[in-house]
């Protein structure tokens, strides 16, 4: 079914339940509005955009070609690839728990936990970074240790990976934990009742009514994580080829003037987040879908009525 | 079909902070009984029914099923039925998988095939009259039909007791009527031990043995609707029953003369889908 089709159904079923029209406002304050949100869009979000492909362009397609695929460049390529892709596996992994936990069970100082959930998102990333190295720095808390057994954390992917997944924590536990309370915990217990075990009752119950949410919470967590650079500068030590990611990889490109090459890595990371975009796109259109679904059936009084 | 089981519960007592919501409650419900927990709201029938499931956990007193202590058994292993009040069916599985839902997470212990379970699943499914709904999903069901299926799942383990919390609260008023005097009928070939929370004292007149009327965390009165109705032990058990001013309620007392040829009656009843 059409986008259009849809919207015709819900304004349909909405006349029919209220027993009026939503009032519409007069054309040129529509058009009005319309022309402001896109010109502030074009000017802030597309041209910028425009200009870093456009940058990327201006020595030719070969220089753009040869920037992307020198070997420094793919090596921060293959870094950010793994490094987002281990940081999201572990926010995974901790942020159901962590959603889990609150949501399903009553326990003293939920609060503060919440409240540390949502640290990383009002820390400045510079100040993430210096955390890990005021911990496992030379000078550090652990520094003297983990010298003395040859444990590289600081300056190394290690190091990246840590800063990377404490900026992005939130993202998963956010996204989940007030969809996960909206539905409360009667299907668990139902299923507990029935003899099902706490993992046969994430499986076949917890996990398939978050699985969208999830999903959705992860592409954001993506994006974030594959364009991090404060944290990550600060932990990294910027050495080429070994623990450069593209931000970094772009930034010590731009410090070298060569703009070109440093503007067509950074159309890479652009086109890495169009992809991510595009997956986000994709799953808000299935989500809201579900949600009209979910909003019209569970409407008791309405369905009794029939 | 199996003996039915009897409920004891010795000094329950249950406190959320500084709120008492159980005070030192004694209660035994007899084997094979449909018993119905009566109270305003606040009067703790409902933390009463999910300590009797396990779903809560009692801070003093005993819980015994059949003389079997049950006191720090698991839900998971107490082996009832319980219907919540708002249902929780699994809201992404169709009616079947719900109703097969119990069977399937103990299918190893219970030694079942794929093949058993949806056959038991399609005979309770046929028990609870909804015959050709079993692909259909819970948001696809009406009120009363979700009931059955909610009713349906919890009895394919075969629970010991049924513990149903206000069963028919979410239902408008014509369902609520059909669907409890087709709860009675089906308790009454079923013959499992089943207990009911709800604040309807007309409901728990109509179709409980037993009624137990609850008032701030304590019981006031247990007996047979009768008892209840002619005899109310405290003056809370005579205004909530609204027995002064409504000589017409009188009407929903069954007779106990006249209980057979009632029920045959009432066996010739169809629900409403």
């Amino acid at each position: 079914m059409s986008a259009a089709a849809t919207t015709n159904l819900s304004n349909k079923a909405l006349t029919e339940r209220f027993g009026r029209v939503i009032q519409r406002d007069p054309l040129w304050i529509r058009a009005g509005l319309i022309a402001v949100a896109v010109l502030y869009l074009a000017v802030l979000v597309l041209l910028p955009l425009v200009l870093v492909f456009a940058a990327a362009l201006a020595k030719g397609i070969a220089a753009c070609w040869s920037a992307i695929t020198d070997p420094a460049a793919l090596d921060a390529v293959r870094l950010t690839l793994f490094i987002s892709f281990a940081s999201v596996s572990l926010n995974l992994v901790f942020g159901v728990a962590a959603a889990w936990t609150i949501t399903k069970f009553q326990f003293r100082a939920k609060g503060l936990l919440i409240t540390l959930i949502d640290l990383p998102f009002s820390v400045s990333p510079v100040v993430s970074g210096l955390i890990f190295v005021l911990l496992f720095g030379a000078q550090g808390w652990f520094g003297p240790w983990l010298q003395t057994h040859d444990i590289k954390i600081i300056f190394a992917w290690p190091a990246i990976l840590l800063a990377t997944t404490f900026v992005t924590f939130p993202f998963v536990a956010r996204e989940l934990i007030p969809l996960m309370q909206a539905q409360g915990s009667d299907e668990e217990q139902a299923a507990i009742t029935l003899g099902a075990s706490g993992w046969q009752t994430f499986r076949h119950v917890t996990f398939p009514n978050i699985r969208w949410g999830l999903t959705y919470a992860l592409v954001l967590c993506n994006a974030r994580a594959m364009g991090e650079f404060g944290a990550v500068s600060v932990v990294s030590g910027h050495v080429r080829g070994q623990t450069n990611t593209i931000p970094l990889h772009v930034e010590a490109l731009y410090n070298e003037y060569s703009s070109a090459a440093a503007f067509s890595v950074a159309s890479l990371l652009a086109l890495f987040a169009f992809a991510t975009l595009g997956m986000k796109v994709l799953m808000e259109r299935h989500l809201s879908r579900k949600a009209r679904t979910q909003q019209f059936s569970t409407d008791d009084t309405f369905r009794s009525l029939e | 079909m199996r003996t039915a089981t009897s409920i004891h519960l010795r000094n329950i007592h249950k406190q959320f902070g500084d709120f008492v919501a159980l005070n030192n409650v004694t209660l035994n419900i007899r084997s094979g009984q449909l018993a119905a927990i009566l109270g305003p709201s606040g009067s703790g029938k409902t933390t009463l029914l999910r300590i009797i499931a396990g779903l809560e956990t009692q801070n003093g007193g005993s819980l015994c099923f059949d003389g079997e202590d049950m006191t720090h058994t698991s839900p998971r292993d107490r082996h009832v039925g319980f219907v919540f009040q708002h249902y929780a069916l699994f809201r992404h599985m169709t009616v079947l998988e719900n109703i097969g839902f119990g069977l399937k997470v103990q299918r190893r212990k219970l030694g079942l095939s794929k093949r058993d379970i949806r056959e038991r699943a399609l005979r309770l499914l046929s028990t609870v009259r909804l015959d050709g709904l079993e692909n259909r999903l819970p948001q696809e069901l009406s009120g009363g039909q979700r009931q059955r299926v909610a009713l349906a799942r919890a009895l394919a383990i075969e629970p010991k007791v049924l513990l149903l919390d206000e069963p028919f609260g979410a239902l408008d008023a014509k369902v609520r009527k059909d669907l409890r005097r087709w709860l009675r009928i089906f308790h009454e070939e079923m013959g499992i031990t089943t207990v009911f929370v709800t604040h309807d004292q007309e409901e728990a007149l109509e179709i409980a043995d037993q009624i137990v009327v609850m008032n701030q965390g304590r019981i006031d009165q247990v007996g047979a609707p009768v008892e209840v109705f002619e005899q109310p032990a405290t003056a809370f058990v005579r205004e909530f029953l609204d027995i002064t001013d409504n000589p017409e309620a009188a009407s929903v007392l069954p007779s106990p003369v006249a209980h057979p040829d009632q029920l045959e009656l009432l066996g010739t009843f169809e629900v409403r889908a």
